[in-house]
């Protein structure tokens, strides 16, 4: 069995379409700065940095090394770890294995970018193989609207459930002041909102925002002295599918095979009712139905039963999203560590106005490079 | 077979805009507006880095006083370039590429050195610098820095 | 280490200018392949796997991606590093260690002939202060070569001395892509780059792969009866701007080998290790590198080699592999300092093999001028 190991702070800059009043280093020692005085300690109290953003997003090569004017990893033991929208999820991953490993007691996982640096999906196509797919391929958009026909063809769900579910996310997003998009939208607007690459609406999708993240991790024995309550680490999962579009079986799906084992490890064996909360990376709104039956929240096909039933709203049995998600805020190497950061919030009963009630048991997932997923599961006892 | 495979070429175009930050806009500005090079102190080890910063990445202190440094300085270091790479060099090979303490700083600045004779470059050389005419928010608005004259 | 990890398994690719014939998966599979015809593993037996690649010198974001399928990551958990391949090992102990995971692929790629290194290594330097200066990654390594030279009064023929050992090295090892038995004449005569940086005295920038299996000690006997023991490592960052630093100096190397000798017990490293794989990207590195890891007392590092204790037949052989001055994969070549180190220990070196092995130190650099810097001690006794 893996050591017990714990989230001890977290800290989030206010993200946004663009921060111009500060350079790189500087806003992401803004989160680090935040999770530093969260979690009570000082730069010197860290053994170690885990650091990831997308270098083509800001044309930087070597990020890490520049970030290092702000990420405190000066005469400290660092690594950057970098793997698309994935990133924050691995950088979380990485910096709890540092600790599990029982090498390190308290490290600091950054996440960060400046998406208003350049033009995002000018470099996401690059993740593409320039020989066979980069020329016919749009940006993070295509494959997912190709899932999303998909999924709302095969099980007959409809435009007005997927927007129910933007109009949600845009919701919860207006009690969260670190979020991108608090927008007070009606399911009509998000209908009729522009048509990026069908069934996709532009009100649908994620943002590009400016902004990082910063969570701290802790091996058992610092975890337990800690001044507030940590989130325990009771599962960190990833799962990796074939890197060409076409080869993807979307039927067997990385999200569920991490999910499955996630539960393992956990001992949860009924997550509709073991789970409190979920942070679900959301690139667009069809993913807040088609990926929580992927998590066995409901079965399949029943993603639009659950919005309109208001199951995952703030008020639901299992709310998704109260931070407002991907949909609400995108700085896409911080955004996977968001999900994980406001899981750890809601298990610490820091989450303010969004935080959900007696929340024992919560979940946060990654999304990036070819359909891959990650899955941490956090609770209040090791 | 290695000579028939087929060779893709292409290049990544990808527009890009960084922020500077207010601490980069002022040590522009006091350059365009003065001509003065600003360094930032550092609460915790009093050191004054230059080019300004908004923190000292050493100590994770935010930088809390200006300080104007030089403009005259010393070449710690320096390299003379011998091969060309026109899509980045700002100067024709061979040139001059030094690390200069101005008076007043704790740290160095990376820069060029111009109107010199490059074989009589040596480390120890004090050198002033040589304001662009046209500042326009970046490094360049020092053109280079000179061997000091001797009045 | 309360567990102990081993290298069950090493593979690399030869190292040439441009490798026309392979893409960058293909070199992945080639090493895959060979590491597991070597050691009788599949991918059945491999249970995850962290990559060391970059997204700038693979001109793809998400460099990872296309190697999914080649390292068997479908269904599994792959991860990668952006950064140096000796923090990939790390990582991949991490994971071992964390009781989560029994066996690591470590793997890592390059192909330096489909980018502009200049182009790629500028776009290090921040656009802030620094990149309009036109400096990559040779330029400042001249600006360190001369500070060290002068503080420590080490001439150009003395540093030629390096290229003279490991190119000769080089004959001896078939993966190499520079060798030759040149004399200081022929350095000091091959023509300045950046001075005092000269031709012979600069890296090349290979293609090539390299891949290690890591295993958890209970199942080293499965894969091999020759394992070596990762008994020590250690790495750190320094400041980002080189005029922060003492260019001389590396405070960062020195913590990162205090940390690793204190992990293995090492305490006179001058004594007890047999062999040493330093990162030698320009030849002034390796009198630099190997006074800061303690080899011998500051500014005696071509003392070394003028003695003979570092040349091939020495008490100490530093390079025997001919060293990055030999072959430079950009990434790929801290993982092949762990290859060669590994390959010394189990006594498969070949013509470059030191008789009795125990003990080798391979150490891997990241950032310009030594901004990062890991040190592992490995060992063929438990």
């Amino acid at each position: 069995m893996p050591k017990s190991v714990a989230i001890i702070g977290s800290g989030q800059t206010n993200h946004t379409s663009r921060r111009a009043d500060v350079n790189i280093p500087e806003l992401i020692k803004e989160a680090v700065d935040r999770a530093l005085a969260d979690a009570d300690l000082t730069i010197d109290d860290i053994d170690a940095v885990v650091i990831g953003n997308m270098e083509h997003f800001e044309g930087i090569n070597l990020s890490d090394m520049w970030a290092s004017e702000g990420s405190g990893a000066v005469m400290k033991p660092a690594m950057k770890i970098a793997t698309g929208g994935t990133t924050g999820a691995s950088v979380a991953a990485c910096a709890y294995y540092h600790c599990a490993s029982g090498l390190f007691d308290r490290v600091l996982a950054i996440g960060w970018e400046k998406l208003s640096e350049s033009d995002t999906t000018t470099g996401i196509i690059t993740a593409f193989d320039p020989i066979v797919e980069r020329l016919t391929l749009a940006g993070a958009v295509g494959g997912l609207a190709i899932e999303a026909n998909l999924y709302m063809t095969s099980y007959g769900i409809t435009q007005e459930q997927v927007a129910k579910a933007a109009v949600m996310a845009r919701k919860n997003a207006q009690r969260n002041p670190h979020a991108h998009l608090k927008l007070d939208l009606t399911v009509e607007q998000v209908l009729h909102s522009p048509m990026i690459a069908y069934p996709i609406h532009y009100l649908d999708m994620c943002p590009t925002s400016d902004g990082a993240c910063a969570v701290i991790f802790a091996s058992e024995d610092v975890a337990r002295k800690s001044a507030h309550p940590p989130a325990w680490v009771k599962a960190a999962v990833c799962r990796h599918n074939h890197p060409y579009i076409g080869d993807v079986d979307w039927r067997k799906n990385t999200l569920e095979s991490a999910a499955i084992e996630a539960y393992r490890l956990a001992g949860i064996t009924n997550p509709r009712r073991e789970l409190d909360v979920i942070e679900l990376y959301d690139p667009a709104s069809f993913a807040l139905l088609s990926w929580i039956e992927s998590l066995h929240i409901c079965g399949p096909g029943e993603g639009g039963k659950m919005i309109d039933a208001g199951a995952i709203t703030m008020e639901g049995d299992i709310p998704v999203n109260p931070s407002g998600g991907v949909i609400s805020t995108n700085p896409i190497g911080a955004t996977a560590l968001i999900r994980v950061a406001e899981a750890a919030l809601q298990i610490q009963g820091k989450a303010d106005a969004r935080q959900v009630e007696g929340v024992r048991t919560a979940l946060a997932t990654g999304f990036g490079g070819s359909y891959w997923s990650e899955v941490f599961i956090l609770g209040r006892t090791p | 077979m290695s000579e028939e495979v087929i060779i893709q070429h292409t290049a990544l175009r990808i527009p890009y805009s960084w922020a500077a930050g207010a601490h980069a806009t002022r040590f522009y500005r006091e350059i365009a507006e003065h001509r003065r090079i600003m360094g930032t102190r550092c609460p915790r080890c009093g050191r004054v880095l230059v080019p300004a910063r908004k923190s000292c990445s050493r100590c994770f202190q935010d930088t809390t006083e200006w300080v104007e440094v030089g403009p005259i300085g010393v070449v710690t270091s320096f390299t003379i370039v011998h091969y060309s790479e026109p899509q980045i060099q700002p100067m024709k090979p061979p040139f001059a590429i030094a690390l200069i303490r101005l008076d007043g700083a704790d740290t160095a600045l990376l820069h060029l050195l111009g109107e010199v004779e490059l074989s009589k470059i040596r480390t120890g050389m004090r050198v002033e610098p040589v304001f662009a005419d046209e500042p326009k928010g970046h490094i360049l608005d020092i053109r280079y820095f000179k061997p000091v004259s001797i009045d | 280490m309360s567990q102990r990890v081993a290298i069950v398994g090493i593979a690399q690719t030869t190292f040439q200018s441009a490798k026309r014939a392979q893409n960058y998966a293909e070199l992945v599979h080639e090493v895959v392949s060979e590491l597991f015809t070597k050691t009788g593993a599949t991918h059945d037996d491999v249970d995850n796997i962290v990559s060391a690649s970059s997204d700038f010198w693979d001109g793809r974001t998400i460099s990872n991606m296309a190697i999914q399928d080649v390292v068997g990551a479908y269904m599994k958990s792959e991860s990668k590093v952006s950064s140096d391949g000796t923090l990939a090992v790390l990582y991949g102990m991490m994971r071992i260690l964390s009781g989560q995971y029994k066996t690591t692929l470590v793997v890592a790629h390059s192909k330096g002939s489909e980018g502009t290194p200049n182009l790629i290594a500028n776009a290090a330097f921040d656009p802030i202060y620094q990149r309009q200066l036109g400096i990559d990654g040779l330029s400042a390594s001249a600006l360190q070569a001369r500070r060290y030279m002068e503080k420590y009064g080490v001439s150009e023929e003395e540093v030629a001395l390096v290229s003279v050992k490991n190119l000769a090295n080089a004959r001896k090892n078939p993966y190499a892509q520079v060798a030759g038995e040149f004399t200081v004449d022929d350095v000091m005569q091959s023509g300045y780059l950046a001075e005092p940086i000269k031709k012979l005295e600069a890296s090349p920038i290979s293609d090539g792969a390299c891949a290690l299996l890591l295993a958890r000690e209970d199942l080293v006997d499965r894969f091999t009866d020759k394992p070596v023991w990762l008994k020590g490592v250690g790495h750190c960052q320094d400041c980002y701007y080189l005029g922060d630093r003492d260019l001389a100096e590396s405070e960062a190397l020195a913590v990162a080998a205090q940390r690793a000798y204190a992990m293995a017990g090492i305490r006179d490293p001058g004594k007890e290790i047999d062999v040493a794989e330093v990162y030698d990207a320009f030849s002034y590195q390796e009198l630099m590198w190997t006074e800061i890891l303690g080899l011998c007392p500051r500014g005696e590092g071509v003392e070394l080699i003028r003695s003979g204790v570092s040349t091939i037949d020495g008490t100490l052989p530093v390079n025997p592999s001919g060293g990055v001055l030999a072959a430079h994969a950009v990434i790929v070549a801290g993982l092949v300092r762990v290859a060669e180190a590994a390959l010394q220990l189990r006594g498969e070196a070949g013509q470059h093999q030191i008789s009795g092995v125990k003990t080798a130190l391979a150490h891997g650099s990241f950032g310009y001028c030594g901004q990062m810097h890991c040190v592992w001690i490995l060992s063929n006794e438990k």
